[in-house]
This record gives structure tokens, sequence and C-alpha cells, in this order.
């Protein structure tokens, strides 16, 4: 079997505090899979690392079997969890901007989806609402012909509506030959778009499987199971 | 084409269900194509894979049947959809008799429940 992201024993402090525990993850090409836990279990640290962004402090991560570095970066389209476009910038611009940047970047692809997602190229980037913003760094992400996508929160404050539109974005992106890891603290919307999960808290792996799997031996939603792996 | 889902199940049951009752009510024919999968993921908003799960579930039931390269047809055997629906009805009587046993009821209780409720709708 071939991974697109194997992490294992991975460590990072940030002076005393650990956020990742001797951590290992496997994820396989081709598949879309759910990293839930709560605010500071680690995720955005480990996407980070991924992102080639931070360095772990030990341990060890591939991905599509190399070190974080210059080609991880250009296989992997990261969505951040937050706002990263220059202000003075229209969106237009972020496409462009985009396009200079990366070499798989598909200028067609992101005029698809800005109509999908009813922006307009001459809107400001920072006259967009929450959810708007939101769309148009999912636009930008999912352009690129990546092999991981990487999306950190895409749904997080985001209205039903809007959310649905995102959801079904990345529906129709879903394809054998990409992979794709969205990390998540509101499992419900989004649980059926995933084919494995992996619960994360305090740094490490505490339950992972494949999502129906789970549904059928644990007799839940993984929303539920969410609740009763991260509940008092 | 909608479904409530009800996230406990595993999904791929749920839709096969939702399969199975169109196919039994005619809603879908026998010899109708079914949507790609792709199509049907977008609609319900489901991961592909697991409507190819469905798809190949169905078709282990011999609903379903594959053309290469032309998608996923309903089948033509009457036979077969005529035991499905049996088996979905059994299904409903079963767990219809185990829970009214659980209220106290006796079988003839039940038997005579199901009457008189059945009377009041002719």
């Amino acid at each position: 079997m071939s991974y697109i992201l194997e992490a294992k024993n991975l460590n990072k402090s940030y002076f005393k505090k650990k956020a990742l525990n001797g951590l290992n993850l496997s994820i396989e090409k081709g598949r879309a899979v759910g990293m839930l836990g709560p605010n500071g279990s680690g995720k955005t640290t480990l996407i980070k690392i991924a992102a080639g962004i931070l360095r772990q402090s030990s341990g060890e991560i591939l991905i599509d079997n190399h070190e974080p570095g210059v080609y991880t970066k250009s296989v992997i389209s990261y969505l951040p969890d937050r706002n990263y476009l220059p202000k003075w910038m229209k969106v237009e611009d972020a496409i462009n901007y985009f396009n200079d940047f990366y070499g798989d970047f598909d200028r067609n692809r992101a005029y698809e989806l800005l109509d999908f997602m009813k922006l307009e190229r001459e809107m400001k980037v920072t006259s967009l609402s929450k959810g708007m913003t939101e769309k148009l760094h999912l636009t930008l992400v999912l352009s690129r012909k990546a092999k991981l996508y990487i999306l950190d929160e895409p749904i997080a404050g985001v209205d039903p509506v809007a959310r649905d539109k995102i959801l079904d974005a990345i529906i129709n992106n879903y394809n054998e030959d990409s992979s794709m890891l969205i990390t998540t603290h509101l499992v419900r919307d989004i649980e059926r778009v995933f084919d494995d999960v992996v619960f994360i808290n305090n740094g490490e792996v505490i339950l992972s499987g494949n999502a129906e799997a789970l549904r059928e031996e644990k007799n839940k939603s993984i929303d539920e199971l969410y609740k009763e792996v991260f509940g008092e | 084409m909608s479904i409530k889902f009800d996230d406990k199940l595993p999904i791929y049951i749920q839709i096969m269900n939702y399969m199975k009752k169109k196919i039994i009510t005619g809603e879908i024919n026998g010899g109708d194509k079914l949507p790609s999968v792709r199509e049907l993921s977008t609609k319900l908003r489901v991961n592909p894979n697991t409507i190819q799960r469905t798809y190949q579930e169905l078709e282990r039931e011999n609903l379903v049947f594959t053309q290469r390269g032309m998608g996923t047809f309903v089948t033509e055997d009457k036979q077969i959809v005529k035991n499905l629906k049996k088996d979905m009805a059994s299904d409903i009587i079963e767990s219809f008799i185990s829970e009214m046993k659980g209220l106290g009821f006796s079988y003839d209780e039940i038997a005579e429940v199901v009457k008189d409720r059945t009377k009041k709708e002719e």
C-alpha cells in the first residue's frame, strides 16, 4: 500500500508545551481523511509541519516519500485556517498571484469555481464576508492540481448555505489521484465526506479507522463518537 | 433526490435501502440506468467511495448490474424485485413484533391490534 503522508513518532514542543507527542499517522493515496480533535489538540501543528511551515522537534514525516521541502510544497495545496491574502488585492489579483506562484495552478478551473461560489473577480479581498473569504481561499486551493490537499477548518464560522457550497466544491474536487486531509471540529456537517477519520488529542492519535467501519462497529455516527471520545 | 441521513448507520446501507425502496415502488424500473457514482455523490454530498460501495453491494445482491463503460442498471428480473419486497416487509414486521413484545403484548394481542388498525383505514 502506498501512502501520501507518513508520520512516525513525531514530536513538537513549543518551549515546555508539547504540541505533538510521538504522533504516528499514515494516509493512503486517494482518500479523504478527516482529522478530528478539539482546539489545541495538535491538528494545526501537524499540518504546518506537513506543509513545511514548521519543523518537528524530533521524529519523521514523509510526504509522497519526501521530507518536507521544495518538492513536497509543490505537491501540497494547503488552506490555512486564517486569512493570508494581502489587503490591497482584488479576487482577480489573488488568482494571478496563485497562478504566478504555482506551476500546477489551473486558471480556468479557478474561474469555474469562482462562478460556482458566486464570487466576482472585481471584488476586493477586504470587502469579503467571512464565508466569502473562505470560499475564495478554497477556490484558490482547489484550483491547483496537487497530490495532497490540506484543508484546515474549511467550514468554521460559515453559514449553513455557504457550508453546503463548500462541501459541494470539496466533493466535486474528489478524485482518485489526490488525497485530502481535512481538519474540523464541526464533524456532523462534513462526516459523510470522509473515507477515514483520525481522532487527535494531546498531540497523539487516539483513534483512527474507516468511517463506515467505525459507524458499523460502534453503532454511532462519527459526530457522536467524537462527543464520546472528547466529552468529559 | 435527497435522503435524511441517520449517521449512526453506515451511509452505504442507508443509500442501499433508499435505492431498494425506489426499486420496489417502481419509481426506478427494471432496466433503468442509475445515476453515475459522481452524480449521486454530488447530489447527496457523500464521498464517491461510499456510493461506489453502495453500488457494489447492490450488485452483489443482484439488484443491479454493471455494463462496462455504460453504467449501472436495475435488474429486469421481476422475481428478484418481488423477493426484495418480501424481505424488506419481513424486516419491518420482525422489528414491529419485537417492539410490541417489548411492550408486553402477546402474539394474539398484536394480531388483534393490527386487525383493528387496518380496519380503521378501510
